[in-house]
């Protein structure tokens, strides 16, 4: 197993998230593994969610949509595909479905690299921070409770 | 429990201000006055006030009480939890890409078997 953590990257003065991470596998493949259904609902979503793939058309003007339930929880996302440019670049509109006003624009670039790798790239950009944030915050399931444990408590000693 | 997803909400709206991210990357170097603070911007001295007032409101920033010149104090404790937000999203994709790993990894197998006419219905 090869060792390239993800990176990210949220912006200070934008409203971005940018995620970068590198596979040792040619582009082609990593593409494919993002417009083919049923390999998308293989490694997409929270872990121990079974994503369900709901709509999908990947081509330049479709649409998307799966969900599935964590922690007991359900989930679903859905989105256009804006333009799909084979084993290069995807871009797409998302938006979770509990927070509809909330869309990002999400651009993904498969660059190849020696030795029949990947770089991916997912550089997202939404409307405000508020909305940034709160796809950070909220893409922790579990962590994510802890973490509002804590700023409770926080914000409770302030309020004393 | 409403009261709490306020509270957050109120932290996350004090830093969607371009002016208060400012004033909190400054506060990140060291404690300032609101005098201080106001100095490098065209905007009045109430209005710095009342960002650092927001500062305040959301648990980000303290101001000590009886030192007269009351220099702002950023809460680390707020902003590290932030960055523990962070790392635990960057966790959440690194994840998810590890399940790409293996998936990459076990249809590279398949594709070595059924080479050279491997077809995908899809």
């Amino acid at each position: 197993m090869s060792k390239h953590e993800t990176e990210i990257k949220a912006d200070a003065k934008v409203p971005t998230i940018e995620i970068t991470r590198e596979f040792d596998a040619a582009p082609e493949r990593v593409f494919q593994a993002h417009v083919d259904p049923d390999l998308y609902a293989q490694w997409t979503g929270p872990r121990e969610s079974n994503t369900k793939i709901t709509r999908w058309d990947a081509r330049t003007g479709g649409e998307w949509a799966f969900g599935g339930e964590s922690g007991g929880e359900a989930y679903a996302f859905f989105g256009s595909f804006h333009e799909v440019r084979p084993n290069e670049r995807i871009v797409w509109t998302f938006t979770y479905e509990g927070e509809p006003d909330g869309v990002f624009l999400e651009t993904m670039t498969f660059e190849p690299l020696d030795g029949g790798r990947t770089r991916l790239r997912v550089l997202s950009v939404t409307q405000d921070f508020e909305t940034r944030d709160g796809m950070l915050a909220s893409g922790m399931d579990v962590g994510v409770n802890e973490g509002f444990e804590k700023l409770d408590e926080l914000l409770a000693q302030e309020a004393a | 429990m409403g009261d709490s997803t306020q509270q957050l909400d109120r932290a996350f709206a004090a830093l969607a201000d371009p002016t208060r991210r400012d004033l909190v990357a400054r506060l990140s170097v060291s404690d300032a006055t609101v005098g201080e603070l106001a100095e490098p911007y065209d905007v009045s001295f109430q209005a710095i006030s009342k960002h650092v007032k927001v500062l305040e409101e959301a648990g980000l920033v303290t101001r000590s009480k009886d030192a007269q010149r009351r220099p702002v104090h950023l809460n680390r404790e707020a902003f590290d939890l932030m960055t523990q937000w962070i790392e635990r999203y960057r966790r959440e994709a690194e994840e998810r890409y590890r399940r790409l790993d293996a998936l990459l990894a076990r249809t590279a197998q398949d594709d070595e078997d059924r080479r050279p006419d491997k077809e995908q219905a899809s």
